[in-house]
């Protein structure tokens, strides 16, 4: 598995997202500036980390959509290739189209910070397979605008087709509007695309690879994509 | 030439922003304000005179990355000649 962090002005998340990957892989991934036009060959897995691209500037996400690496990023998807996107990742991924839907302000107006129980619905991507169907976790939430919105057509799509891959639930897995952060259709917390090789999701499991802070629940995605 | 392009939010999208600057027009005690939806404004300098060819450059430059037109509507004024 030769994986690469693209890394755009205001990634913050890279680090992050570089050690689970290190972890699960055994190697380091390859940072990749976002100014670049092409991946490191032998590319498996693309991911696009947290924070706060381009100050937020725009939309979030919408600016770092369209940065040069972008194209690269594209082809690797329309070719099958495995594209993860977590937090800010997630929102530029909706920005520049590989995933339905767009990420709004939280509904509360607060900026989230929290560990947060999901339920993960769709286990045959590469991404959940290594967790049992219905599994609830603890991811860690850190965002100001995670409230997935969509229209009524594209979530009966998303739906359909098993393309929702986390919901926000409690602890006992209960998914109502009690255990949704953010304002979120459907408590949805990641996304598929329509291949299930590009994933987009609000919460981090890279923050969630070691017992010494705060558990392991995050471990079994970057496991099942090094396998 | 100038040009301004406004962004606003579609009908019945959420926007807690809006939602927050009505509150403390409220809180301010400044009358008869019924709700708020906030927008973007882009006042834009575009080469040469042709009207139709700057309305299309801003068209696609709405298109493609001044709004979202999945949540967002955008509208393009381009000043009349003097």
């Amino acid at each position: 598995m030769r994986a690469a962090v693209i890394l755009f002005p205001g990634s913050n998340r890279e680090g992050d997202a570089a050690r689970a990957l290190r972890r699960a892989t055994g190697r380091p991934p390859a940072i990749v500036w976002h100014a670049d036009h092409d991946l490191p060959s032998g590319t498996d897995l693309v991911v696009l980390p947290g924070g706060f691209s381009y100050g937020d500037y725009l939309r979030c996400g919408a600016i770092a959509a369209r940065a040069p690496i972008m194209r690269a990023v594209a082809s690797h998807a329309a070719r099958g290739g495995l594209v993860l996107g977590i937090c800010n990742g997630f929102q530029i991924l909706c920005e520049v189209g590989l995933l339905p839907g767009v990420l709004m302000r939280n509904a509360n107006r607060r900026f989230i910070c929290k560990l947060q129980h999901l339920r993960v619905e769709n286990v045959r991507a590469t991404f959940t397979r290594g967790y049992p169907a219905g599994q609830v976790v603890r991811f860690a939430l850190a965002h100001g605008e995670g409230n997935f919105e969509a229209n009524d057509e594209t979530l009966k799509r998303i739906e359909g087709e098993r393309q929702v891959a986390f919901r926000y639930c409690d602890a006992d897995g209960r998914v109502d509007e009690a255990s949704n952060p953010n304002g979120s259709e459907n408590n949805i917390a990641g996304v598929l695309n329509s291949r299930f090789n590009v994933l987009g999701l609000m919460p981090h499991p890279e923050n969630l690879i070691d017992p010494l802070t705060g558990g392991v629940d995050g471990l079994p995605l970057f496991e099942a994509l090094a396998a | 030439m100038k040009a301004r392009v406004t962004v606003t939010l579609k009908p019945g999208v959420l926007d807690p922003q809006g939602k927050a600057i009505e509150g403390a027009l409220r809180s301010m005690s400044i009358e008869g304000v019924h709700a708020v939806r906030q927008g973007k404004i882009f006042d834009i300098e575009i080469d040469g005179e042709d009207h139709k060819r700057a309305r299309a450059t801003l068209g696609e430059a709405c298109e493609r990355l001044l709004a979202n037109t999945l949540v967002e509507d955008y509208a393009i004024e381009v000043a009349k000649s003097p």
